[in-house]
């Protein structure tokens, strides 16, 4: 019984630092899509600024859904 | 509790702060999680600030404002002037017989001033090596990530006027 809570918890972790990592990897292409913006913004081409807008704001919610089963599987592994 | 202690334990203060450096300092995943998301919101409130400012932001009355007379900068020659306001710097540089350019002066990377090459017909920044065509105020080489925003000229007989400001 013991080892399959360990088992379970194993797999939480695994499965909680492959969303976290994925987190990290849209934080960075959202700093980047931003940096982008900021300077075609700069340069005069306000074409850009919507659908970077509305791909940033994809970027977050996908932020937010992991974070979201982050913290559901959290929960089961922890048996609350 | 003894009011006397053993020298081999913890010193009286770290009992009365009892404050764990390492148990401060620890950051829970779960804390590392929210604070990205935090993160991820603040990107996307900076690109709607961006579109907010492109869609919103108006576009600028420039007035017309005689720069140079035609007969005064010689071929190859340059003058500098400020336009639209008296903070904005640009440099007017004469290429060719009837070829008149001026741009802003403020280098695209960290606002340097450029300066007119006659040799190679190149606005240079001296500050991080970054070369501009003087014919469109285009990057060549260097740093800068933009073009010089190029002064819009109209001329009026033998006076050259500044009429606007086209940036990028």
């Amino acid at each position: 019984m013991a080892n399959s809570d360990s088992s379970k918890q194993k797999k939480g972790l695994v499965a909680i630092d492959g969303a976290m990592a994925l987190i990290v990897l849209l934080v960075v292409v959202q700093i980047w899509l931003l940096s982008a913006a900021l300077e075609s913004f700069l340069a005069g081409h306000a074409e850009t600024a919507l659908p970077a807008a509305i791909f940033s704001g994809l970027l977050f919610l996908s932020c937010v859904a992991l974070t979201l089963f982050a913290s559901g599987i959290d929960r089961d592994s922890r048996g609350q | 509790m003894s009011l006397l202690r053993s020298p081999s334990e913890e010193p009286l203060w770290k009992d009365e702060f009892s404050v764990f450096t390492s148990d401060e300092r620890y950051v829970t995943r779960r804390q590392f999680t929210k604070f990205l998301t935090l993160a991820s919101l603040g990107m996307f409130v900076g690109n709607l600030w961006i579109l907010a400012r492109s869609y919103f932001a108006k576009s600028p009355a420039f007035p017309s404002s005689v720069i140079a007379d035609v007969n005064e900068i010689p071929v190859g020659g340059v003058k500098l002037f400020s336009y639209p306001t008296p903070a904005d710097r640009c440099i007017l540089v004469r290429t060719s017989e009837d070829g008149f350019n001026a741009f802003s002066q403020k280098c695209t990377h960290l606002s340097c001033a450029v300066y007119y090459e006659r040799e190679t017909n190149q606005l240079a920044c001296p500050c991080h090596h970054g070369y501009f065509s003087a014919k469109d105020g285009s990057v060549l080489q260097g740093p800068p990530p933009r073009p010089l925003p190029r002064i819009l000229l109209e001329r009026q007989g033998q006076e050259l006027v500044a009429i606007g400001v086209k940036v990028g």
